[in-house]
């Protein structure tokens, strides 16, 4: 099937099986390997990305349901070469360790604070619990978070 | 230029971070090559049975499917997979089952294809018929008379027995005013990581040379296994380890998967990659912990520990991988904690279950036997009426008797458990919090404190205590070449994989050589690169990794202060580095450039008499013993008597890895390591059903800490530096993990006190906590 998705900013079309999963698309097709496949079942978060702005796990969609659709992955996030402020944090704080959750990391919690622009260390917590860590325990990507979020605010 | 700041002692965010956080490192899963093929393994449904066909004709028929292969079809042509720790009873472990199916898992084919999703469809057209056996799920049971066998030729599910009871072992037990009898159970985790495994295998024909990106810890220890599987000579494998997307043990290993593609790879001429699924992950790759133990401990009525008795049952699951039955014997030698327990025996039962195997996971015995002991302080507190932190103070080895050799015969380096403990008591308030733990307990509150004060063993060394079969022992390597421009590169032997190492050994070296950290790159994790080196693993890397720099930085500083000797006309000795120059110690005014020197080395002009051209050097340390970092951690915990659920107040944990490089990253070990451990403690468990099921193969079932599971860890450090290594570091991989699990199994149980409840095995989930509650109200009323 014929889909047209945007990827960070790049209008792209190609045909994929109607079964390709949205997250082999990204590291497949357009050759985007930073999104992560740790489960294949939305449990682990990985995958996370943007869709149209909202977070959500690649590993669980369809490549053609993002047809039309503008996605960001974390190869997107830095804006000619200045790291997003999130990006920034977890690099300050010590927020990663193996690096294999951080993308999806990251762009869950692009997903919070373009909703809560100063949220609490408890919300944090809840809006990444969609995204399991098992190097860092989450207090140094709670604190990578606050860093990013008062920069931006 | 402005002068360099020492580097070492600070907290330098990480040097690995940048790619990391724009998608841009390169994990297995990212490795691609032209014509590569994908695997897909065929798993035993069952537990226990006995395969009576695969018939592969379907797959083989499929478009795409290049090949599939059972392991009938492997007979002969690939050799059981390694297990190098020693073991009564090893049993053969084809890479491919044949005969028997022993475990939900057990690979039963192989199939490789153009593409991973035509490799899966091809998975499903293979017909397999098994004749299902009775499962042996419980190691105790395994035992007894009559127990299926797992393996029918040792005529026992025993892999092996060990047992230890020194002379005088009785009369100290007899010295005993009182003894306990309990059971414990330290239950069967998942690892977990987050990058399940993955291979990808590439023979190049014409060079008669096989590479293999693994998702591995030990990439020369991996490579030699391999050589020898393969029979190929090790200079012809070349085995990287990309990035690695955690590993916790559970990649210190050799895995049928590694053999397999690299085989295939052979025989097909073609690459091909295999990525595990998360439910392969959670199947078939090896698990940690499973031990049921009966202890035994006398003591006096003033909390002095006259003698510990245990036996284990430990759970080995099917086969012995890598150092399965290796791991128990951590638990044993670390059974006496940080104590002077008067005397020690123990008996240890390796026996085979119908699961996957058991091996290292993050603290590979030693969690089991800091568990161990510190649920006896409390249980011998609690038999006294004192207060833990009593019974502990009572039982603590000086910090005046260091070296100290325990009952279990190990030397212990350095230590203050005093000072630790003193430390985290003021910390968390302990006098007042217990008073409010008093008032609490009056408005039908329940509050527990938990305490654990740890000791753990890391750097294991020197060789004689690794098994010969491993082929590496208890050393690690470094090189460091200074480039011609100044630059320097590091080659280590370790294989970092989120500990950033990558970050720490570029302070050491800058600081040895008055660079700046930025010209400093720190290589891998590549055996075509990196001379021969160990891995990642045990908490050796800085220990081990850190010091067999230091010992080859320390042979480039003298050749050279030799070559500055001759161009400054000083004597070598009196020479230092300092900001990007060798100053004259006595007055850093007097100085050259570093880059004269390397410039001199490289014979820029011309080399200088007497002195070999060239600047780099290697160095192997073979260290003398074992470092033992400790602490104490606190948990203030409160359980709701209604629903049985434990919610956080406080978690202090106050750590001494001695001396600390980079304090970011030691604080990133702990805090990762704490939630590893609360994660046993309250939430985690892998539970096969009766036939050998696995219950827990998804992220839904296996319950890892989330981010709101886990509590703010206020943390400190005291400082008790090892003189076993020139840095003075002890390791800090897996402390968090040993030190928090009794710790919050201990607030829970002190919590429950008022209940009369003195102990409920982990996890300690809600739903038994209940129960317990329950039941002791039934019990009070009955």
């Amino acid at each position: 099937m014929q889909v047209k998705i945007t990827v960070n900013g790049q209008p792209r079309e190609d045909a994929v099986e109607p079964r390709m999963l949205l997250v082999h698309y990204l590291r497949d097709v357009a050759g985007l390997t930073g999104t992560h496949v740790g489960c294949e079942t939305t449990l682990c978060g990985a995958c996370t990305i943007l869709m149209n702005g909202q977070a959500v796990k690649s590993c669980t969609m369809l490549a053609v349901q993002a047809d039309g659709a503008k996605l960001t992955t974390i190869e997107g996030l830095a804006k000619n070469g200045q790291l997003h402020p999130l990006q920034e944090g977890f690099w300050e704080k010590h927020g990663l360790q193996c690096g294999f959750c951080t993308p999806g990391m990251i762009m869950a919690a692009v997903d919070l604070l373009s909703r809560n622009k100063n949220p609490s260390d408890e919300e944090i917590r809840h809006a990444l619990e969609g995204n399991l860590c098992r190097c860092t325990g989450y207090q140094h990507i709670v604190e990578a978070v606050q860093y990013a979020a008062h920069k931006m605010r | 230029m402005a002068a360099l700041p020492k580097f070492i002692g600070q907290p330098i965010r990480r040097r690995e971070d940048p790619r990391l956080i724009t998608g841009e490192g390169t994990y297995v899963d990212d490795v691609k090559l032209a014509g590569m093929l994908h695997a897909a393994l065929m798993r035993s449904p069952y537990a226990h049975a006995k395969i009576s066909s695969v018939d592969l004709s379907a797959a083989r028929k499929h478009p795409g499917v290049i090949c599939a292969l059972s392991g009938e079809d492997l007979a002969g042509r690939l050799p059981s997979l390694p297990c190098v720790a020693p073991a009564q009873n090893v049993p053969e472990h084809p890479a491919l089952a044949r005969g028997k199916v022993r475990y939900v898992g057990d690979a039963v084919a192989i199939v490789v294809a153009t593409d991973p999703y035509t490799a899966r469809d091809a998975i499903d057209l293979i017909t397999a018929d098994f004749d299902p056996l009775p499962a042996v799920v419980d190691a105790e049971k395994a035992l007894q008379p009559g127990a299926p066998l797992i393996h029918e030729n040792f005529g026992t599910n025993l892999a092996a027995k060990a047992e230890m009871t020194p002379p005088g072992f009785d009369k100290a037990m007899s010295e005993a005013d009182k003894t306990l009898k309990f059971r414990l159970v330290n239950q069967r985790l998942t690892p977990t990581m987050m990058e399940p495994r993955g291979v990808v295998a590439h023979w190049e024909h014409g060079y008669k040379q096989l590479t293999l990106w693994s998702s591995t810890q030990i990439p020369h220890l991996l490579r030699s296994q391999l050589a020898d599987m393969l029979k190929l000579g090790e200079n012809k494998i070349r085995v990287i380890a990309p990035e690695v997307g955690g590993g916790f043990g559970a990649k210190l290993n050799v895995y049928a998967e590694e053999a397999l593609l690299g085989y295939l790879a052979m025989e097909l001429d073609r690459p091909i990659k295999w990525i595990e699924t998360r439910r392969e992950n959670m199947a078939a790759t090896t698990h940690g912990r499973g031990h049921v133990t009966y202890v035994e401990v006398g003591f006096k009525n003033d909390g002095a520990i006259t003698a510990i008795k245990a036996k284990f049952f430990c759970d080995m699951g099917a086969y012995l991988q890598l150092l399965t039955p290796a791991i128990p014997s951590f638990t044993a030698l670390m059974v006496p904690g940080c104590y002077r327990v008067g005397a020690l025996a123990f008996e240890q039962n390796l026996i085979f279950t119908n699961k996957m195997a058991t091996d290292a996971y993050r603290g590979a015995g030693r969690p089991e036997a800091c568990y161990l002991i510190e649920r006896t302080m409390d249980m011998v507190a609690a038999e006294l009426g004192m207060d833990p932190v009593q019974v502990r103070r009572k039982n603590f080895i000086p910090k005046d008797a260091f070296p100290f050799t325990t009952a279990a015969g190990l030397q212990y380096d350095s230590g203050d458990y005093e000072g630790a403990l003193n430390k985290a008591l003021a910390m968390v308030g302990y006098d007042k919090l217990r008073t409010e733990q008093a008032a609490a307990r009056q408005q039908g509150r329940y509050l527990g404190i938990g305490v654990s004060t740890y000791v753990e063993i890391c750097g294991i060394g020197p060789s004689a205590l690794l098994p010969p079969k491993l082929k590496g022992g208890g050393w690690e390597s470094a090189t460091v070449r200074v480039e011609p421009d100044s630059k320097v590169t590091v080659l280590t032997g370790v294989s970092p994989h989120g500990q950033g190492q990558e970050t720490s050994f570029a302070q050491i070296a800058a600081d040895a050589l008055g660079i700046d950290i930025d010209d400093i790159n720190v290589l891998h994790g590549d055996t075509a690169i990196v001379q021969y080196g160990i891995g990642t693993f045990g908490s050796r890397a800085t220990a081990l990794g850190g010091t067999a720099l230091v010992m080859a930085l320390g042979k480039v500083q003298e050749k050279m202060k030799t070559i500055a000797s001759r161009l400054m006309e000083v004597p070598p000795q009196q020479l230092i580095f300092t900001n990007r120059t060798i100053a004259l110690a006595s007055d850093p005014s007097k100085s050259i450039p570093l880059q004269k020197v390397v410039e001199a080395a490289y014979g820029y002009k011309q080399p200088i008499p007497g002195v070999e051209p060239g600047l780099d050097a290697s160095a192997f340390f073979e260290p003398s013993g074992c470092t033992f970092p400790f602490g104490t951690h606190i948990a203030v915990v409160e359980v709701d008597p209604q629903t049985g659920a434990v919610k956080f107040l406080r978690y202090v944990a106050v750590d001494d890895c001695g001396k600390i490089i980079n304090p970011l990253l030691v604080d990133g070990q702990l805090q990762g390591g704490i939630a590893q451990g609360l994660g046993q403690a309250l939430y985690e468990e892998t539970v096969y059903d009766e036939n050998g099921q696995l219950v827990t193969a998804s992220l839904m079932d296996y319950a890892i800490p989330k981010a709101q599971m886990v509590p703010a860890i206020e943390m400190a450090n005291t400082v008790t530096p090892t003189n076993l290594n020139p840095l003075g570091v002890k390791g800090v991989g897996e402390a968090g993990t040993i030190g928090s699990t009794p710790c919050v199994a201990n607030a829970v149980m002190d919590a429950l006190k008022p209940f009369g409840i003195r102990h409920i095995d982990m996890p300690l989930k809600p739903e038994k906590i209940w129960r317990a509650i329950q039941e002791a109200k039934q019990a009070k009323k009955g």
